[in-house]
């Protein structure tokens, strides 16, 4: 699921811990033995990543349903 | 499953077994389609269909006997379709056009001898396959037979034209031929690979080891049939065929004529109707009389399995497909398993089997296919995962126990009341193990704790058995008491797999030893109607216990069509629920449409499903034990996934307390993980969201916990909103709350799967 999957809501949130906004990098997924790499939102400091609702419920339950049928 | 095993199971399913008319019929034309596409009125499409099989369309058409209409489902509500009459109405509208290709020419020549149906049916099919025919007739005509029919059945051009299409494929005709002079044969013999011998013509001399070939020999009352006479032409082009080719004359023809079919087709419920009679006898039927004819065609099949069965239906097919669906998913080596969803849906139920005419069993092979995905490690891990988990729950200290009753030191018997029961509806537990130890003498012990069909449903052979091996361990602790049974699915499992025990259901229990003395009879309630758990299909006696009760209880009821060995599963079982919650939501709906009627139901797990479809259920325990604080036992809505786990915690807690006088409660508040202290509020619309989503509160109570234990979270100025993220096992939980007054503010809850790490900038 190589792309950018944030959105402009995702960086209204700040990291609790590092006090900053987050901003769209690179993030690794894994699911099953498969590493995939998206950019995503995220803490600049501590990479802590938010997945989105959207995003956990829409592209990512698709891909993760692909790969337990592989 | 081998080859050799899917073929079997294939030949069980009947679905694609051909209709009783095309099997009937000598040539066997597909009947079912063409008289389908008649019924749309399209003549064109019907047209190409008799093209396919019958050889000169336009002449059997017409005088065609339709032997098939003796064999027609329709008799059994009606009359038999008018077969022959709608190929007559096909044939005299104009034939699309089309383009035959005769294979390439064979060296090999054939003399055929005689020009009746028969013959010309042997000319048209060997012309196609590539001989070089030629066609000798006595008379100065073709077709003699044929043009002595009537002209309004069969006009003189029609049979011209049709059999100068002979000249196209270039078979070449002699007229006036000596065909009555054995030396005449003999020289045909001598000078063409192999010869025919027309019907009426000198079969004795038959010697199909030489190459002669003739007419068989017809019973008296076929010899006249048009379309036994194309066929028997047709059987002996085949012969030619393959004794030019030096293969066997023989093998694998059984099926060239009439065959009996194992199609199954219910004609019960349809509404009789007779046959269309034309207008005008002489011209047949107009093309509006045959569509109406044709509209009377069951198109038979056989689909008592998809009838019955949103599963099946949902998927698309029939058995027979699925078996090879299923056969194939196990087999592939690269890309995806496309039938993991077809597998894990069926609810094992085992009502296909018990209306199939075959018995062919969905259940086994879906159960089998689970238990072989499982060894090979390609089961979805979400497919079971969140019912695993609450078993794991039921069998955790949190809810399993085993107690003798209080005050003894033996157990005559155990009350397993099972987890649904103790989810849904614990004060039921409570009552009916009172009145049990009222009832029976000896003591009677309490086990609690889930039967593990969950694992056995999921293909989790090894795991089901270790843990039902720890759930002997505790009946034998007891001292092998007779068991008790609340739910029918435990009694299925404990039956199969504890068969040394003496189990009975908590009904027949009921029925045998006696209903609460003080339990005041209603007079005049509306009749229920009696839905019985599908894990009850092969147990008549426990079925029958519970309308015994009904009778005791002077509760009418009725029973619904699909009861007793015929009834629907509720979209609990098989875990269905986990691995298609939107089938299982569509399967409970159909079964909550089969009467208007509140339904009775003795299964806690149906009660609540129906009960979630918005239907009326009423448990037999409301009836047995009823609440006063709970005037309509049928309205009470189903607890949801968190609650149905809060219910067996408090179960066992009052049960300690109360009847054992032990102070567990306080017990597990000094042992309480520190996130089960996280109050939460949440508003209705989420409560949906959890259910939706199968989440359950501790597991938010635990996201909460760790972000406000390490910080990790992040934070939104503007709705002052925190956002976490915790992974308590598989699965990930993301929660969106607020800080309130007294605890947290839950807004938003959901779950991913995958792992995510990012890389941070700095």
């Amino acid at each position: 699921m190589n792309g950018d999957y944030s959105s402009p809501q995702d960086l209204a949130w700040k990291c609790r811990k590092c006090n900053i906004n987050l901003i769209v990098g690179p993030a690794t997924l894994t699911y099953m033995g498969n590493r995939m790499t998206a950019d995503l939102s995220q803490c600049p400091i501590c990479g802590y990543v938010l997945i989105s609702e959207e995003l956990a419920l829409g592209k990512m339950a698709e891909v993760e349903q692909v790969l337990e049928d592989k | 499953m081998d080859q050799k095993e899917l073929r079997l199971l294939e030949n069980q399913c009947i679905q694609e077994e051909p209709p009783e008319c095309m099997a009937a019929c000598p040539i066997h034309l597909d009947a079912r389609v063409f008289i389908g596409w008649m019924a749309r009125g399209a003549f064109h499409e019907a047209w190409k269909v008799l093209r396919k099989t019958m050889p000169f369309p336009g002449i059997l058409g017409r005088i065609c006997d339709a032997p098939c209409r003796d064999h027609c489902k329709r008799t059994k509500a009606g009359q038999a379709i008018e077969i022959g009459l709608l190929e007559r109405a096909c044939v005299t509208t104009p034939a699309p056009k089309q383009r035959v290709l005769a294979l390439p020419k064979k060296e090999k020549r054939i003399a055929i001898v005689g020009s009746d149906l028969d013959s010309l049916t042997a000319a048209w099919d060997l012309s196609r396959k590539g001989y070089g025919i030629t066609l000798f007739e006595s008379g100065e005509q073709l077709g003699r037979s044929l043009l002595a029919m009537p002209e309004d059945i069969l006009p003189c051009d029609v049979v011209a034209k049709e059999i100068l299409d002979l000249g196209e494929f270039g078979v070449e005709i002699r007229l006036n031929s000596p065909i009555h002079d054995k030396f005449f044969l003999a020289y045909l013999h001598r000078g063409f690979d192999a010869l025919y011998l027309g019907r009426g013509d000198i079969a004795e001399l038959r010697d199909e080891n030489n190459g002669i070939f003739a007419c068989g020999s017809f019973q008296h009352a076929r010899a006249n049939s048009p379309v036994w006479q194309a066929a028997e032409g047709r059987w002996a082009a085949t012969s030619m065929d393959r004794y030019l080719q030096k293969v066997s004359l023989t093998a694998g023809r059984e099926k060239d004529g009439p065959y009996p079919t194992r199609l199954y087709t219910r004609t019960d419920g349809v509404i009789s109707l007779p046959a269309v009679q034309p207008l005008n006898q002489v011209q047949g039927y107009t093309q509006d009389e045959a569509i109406r004819e044709a509209g009377r065609c069951l198109q038979c099949q056989c689909l008592e399995c998809v009838k019955v069965c949103a599963y099946l239906k949902h998927f698309g097919g029939y058995p027979k497909k699925y078996a090879r669906e299923i056969y194939n998913n196990a087999s592939i080596v690269m890309g995806s398993r496309q039938a993991n969803k077809l597998i894990n849906s069926c609810s094992l139920c085992g009502l296909c089997e018990a209306v199939c005419p075959e018995d062919f069993a969905m259940q086994a092979l879906c159960i089998e296919a689970r238990r072989d995905m499982v060894q090979k490690g390609k089961m979805p891990p979400s497919a079971h995962e969140f019912a695993l988990l609450d078993m794991a729950f039921s069998n955790s200290e949190q809810f399993a126990m085993a107690r003798h009753e209080p005050g003894q030191k033996t157990s005559s018997s155990v009350f397993f009341p099972g987890c649904q029961l103790s989810s849904s509806a614990p004060a039921m537990v409570k009552r009916a193990y009172a009145h049990l130890r009222q009832i029976i003498p000896g003591g009677v012990g309490l086990m609690l704790g889930c039967c593990n069909a969950p694992a056995s449903w999921a293909g989790q052979e090894d795991r089901f058995q270790t843990e039902f091996s720890r759930l002997r361990d505790h009946w034998i602790t007891l001292g092998r008491p007779d068991i008790i049974l609340a739910c029918s699915t435990c009694y299925q499992i404990f039956q199969t797999y504890l068969p040394e025990a003496k189990i009975r259901t908590l009904w027949q229990v009921l029925d045998e030893k006696g209903l609460p003395s003080d339990l005041s009879v209603k007079h005049g309630a509306a009749p229920l109607t009696v839905h019985d758990p599908c894990t009850t299909r092969h147990e008549p006696e426990v079925q029958q216990s519970v309308r015994n009760l009904l009778r005791r209880l002077g509760q009418p009821y009725e029973e619904l069509e699909l009861g007793r060995n015929h009834t629907e599963c509720c979209g609990f079982g098989g875990l269905m629920q986990n691995a298609n919650p939107d089938l299982a939501k569509t399967v409970v709906q159909r079964l909550s449409g089969q009467s208007s009627a509140d339904y009775l139901t003795y299964c806690a797990g149906c009660r609540d499903n129906l009960a979630a479809s918005g239907k009326h259920a009423v448990y037999i325990l409301d009836l047995i034990f009823p609440d006063t604080a709970t005037p309509d036992p049928g309205s009470r809505k189903r607890p949801g996934w968190s609650l149905r786990q809060e219910n067996r915690i408090r179960l066992k807690d009052e049960l300690l307390n109360e009847l054992w006088r032990e102070d567990s409660r306080k017990m597990s508040d000094t042992r309480a993980d520190d996130h089960e202290k996280i109050v939460l509020n949440i508003l209705p619309e989420v409560h949906q969201i959890l259910e939706d989503r199968r989440i359950l509160i501790p597991d938010i109570q635990k996201v909460i916990h760790h972000a406000e234990s390490t910080g990790e979270a992040l934070f939104h100025p503007a709705t002052e909103h925190y956002m976490a993220a915790f992974k308590p096992y598989k699965a990930t939980f993301w929660v969106e709350y607020s800080v309130s007054a007294c605890g947290f503010t839950l807004h938003n809850a959901y779950s991913h799967r995958m792992e995510v790490a990012g890389k941070g900038q700095l």
